[in-house]
């Protein structure tokens, strides 16, 4: 995959105009996940209601590749339910994101949101009591 | 030379192990292995073989100094102080061990050139300092630190100056005794030795008086159920196989680097820094950081291209061929500092060419294009 390849339009345009991005006063559930190779955070927030993610929101500093996956993928993921989550694999995201043949590091900044939502599942799970 | 490095040396070495064998190939393996020692402590000037420890890498020889001598002689209030450039290899250790004895650390700035003041240092050093680790050359600033000059300071104040040496000793000539530095960590793998060889040095009476880091073989005298007795420096802190392939290796590279010249490989990073220093500085949306006089620094040139993040740019630079480190580059404590969450970091040894600096000043343009920014 060429750099061309990979910044094209619409991981640019999410890039530059995420979208769900921001903060929410009230979510069920709350994650900072972090990326130890380059820094970045991402934060991602939850409202999970009837069994169903019902909004999204994310935030952090993140290269190209990982805010559009964010972007891309809190889109995707409003109004699914937790069941339809839990089977969410990267290769979905990578589908989502439309690219392909990432470098291992550069993977790491496309699936970084996809870390995130698992663990906050985990996390709300584990608050829920609802394994 | 890594050819032959590879071909010639390495194959003949793993025959476990040096100074254990009486048998002919222990003995030239132990030989080979003694003679890169004598030969570092030539290199940095060192008084004897004896101040030299291998170690695999600048990160052991600080963690080296901190578990051994900082265990042995830090007490609850005592201070260590560090800096805001630090590598954090010679943050964590400190941070470690602080919380365990009760120690605190002092944090000296950087100034918007990437330099710390001397000032600085006087005005936090105290007779609660017990040590004093610092930088050489910052590998994210590119800042050469006035080592000689802490160095009296640090002494007139009682307390043990550290020295990171990873990268100023691959670059131009350091000499342990007109440096003044009681500890010097470096690491092989930045002086094209292979990876996995690095050094401590450590002057030898405080070498003598600290107690192991590792235990194992090697290390020892006489072990029995109820005790051991240590080996003789540098042996007591070089517990287990040697890496005997690693330091021959760092052997070979210091001929090398020292049949070029030292002066000559500082005077060629200097050449090219002041060129690459001119082609970014003019550059819409460039923002470079550390000091901009390419004498007052090393060949390592951070840079933030604005409105495209690190990796990204990374990414299209390598796509053109070129190889940049992206991201905090192991000091997230510089980049808090500056304000950013991590830089694009472009390195220059003496292999590198006026031509690659070229091609970095075109990848950026592409990369403008590609991320339109």
């Amino acid at each position: 995959m060429t750099a061309s390849d990979l910044y094209k339009e619409e991981i640019l345009d999410h890039y530059k105009n995420p979208r769900n991005f921001g903060e929410m006063t009230n979510p069920t559930v709350s994650y900072q996940e972090d990326n130890p190779l380059c820094g970045d955070r991402l934060f991602l927030q939850l409202i999970i209601d009837g069994g169903k993610v019902t909004d999204v929101r994310f935030k952090g500093e993140g290269c190209a590749i990982s805010t559009a996956s964010a972007s891309l993928m809190t889109e995707y993921i409003k109004g699914k339910t937790l069941p339809e989550l839990e089977k969410l694999r990267g290769e979905d995201v990578l589908e989502i994101l439309g690219i392909a043949n990432l470098s291992p590091a550069r993977l790491k900044c496309a699936l970084l949101p996809l870390e995130g939502l698992r663990h906050a599942l985990t996390k709300y799970q584990s608050l829920t009591g609802n394994n | 030379m890594a050819t032959h490095w590879f071909t010639l040396i390495a194959p003949r070495l793993p025959r476990n192990p040096a100074h254990r064998g009486v048998h002919t190939l222990a003995e030239e393996a132990t030989k080979m292995y003694e003679d890169a020692r004598a030969k570092v402590a030539r290199f940095i000037n060192a008084r004897s073989s004896a101040e030299i420890v291998f170690v695999r890498n600048t990160t052991e020889a600080l963690n080296l100094v901190v578990w051994s001598w900082g265990k042995a002689n830090l007490k609850p209030g005592d201070e260590i102080i560090l800096s805001e450039m630090e590598h954090h290899s010679n943050i964590v250790p400190w941070q470690l061990l602080a919380r365990e004895v009760g120690a605190s650390i002092k944090y000296l700035p950087f100034d918007e050139n990437g330099k710390i003041q001397i000032s600085d240092l006087k005005s936090q050093i105290s007779a609660r300092t017990k040590a004093v680790s610092l930088v050489h050359v910052s590998n994210s600033l590119g800042t050469v630190n006035p080592i000689k000059e802490m160095a009296r300071v640090v002494h007139e104040a009682g307390a043990l100056f550290i020295v990171d040496g990873a990268q100023s000793v691959p670059h131009s000539k350091v000499d342990v005794q007109s440096l003044g530095a009681d500890f010097l960590a470096f690491s092989g793998h930045k002086m094209l030795a292979p990876m996995g060889i690095g050094v401590l040095y450590g002057r030898a009476e405080l070498l003598e008086a600290m107690p192991p880091f590792l235990g194992g073989g090697d290390m020892i005298k006489t072990v029995s159920l109820s005790g051991a007795t240590w080996n003789d420096v540098p042996y007591k802190f070089e517990a287990g196989t040697p890496n005997v392939a690693g330091a021959v290796g760092l052997a070979a590279a210091i001929d090398y680097l020292e049949g070029v010249g030292l002066s000559n490989v500082r005077a060629h990073e200097v050449k090219l820094t002041t060129y690459a220093l001119a082609c970014l500085q003019p550059l819409a949306g460039i923002t470079l950081y550390g000091p901009l006089d390419p004498e007052e620094r090393g060949g390592v040139l951070a840079f933030n291209l604005r409105g495209a993040h690190p990796h990204d740019l990374a990414s299209v630079l390598d796509s053109e061929g070129i190889a940049v480190r992206s991201g905090h580059h192991c000091t997230m404590p510089v980049h808090a500092r500056l304000g950013i969450a991590a830089s694009v970091r472009a390195s220059f040894y003496l292999y590198n060419m006026e031509d690659e600096v070229d091609r970095l000043i075109e990848g950026l343009s592409k990369a403008k294009k590609i991320l339109q920014v």
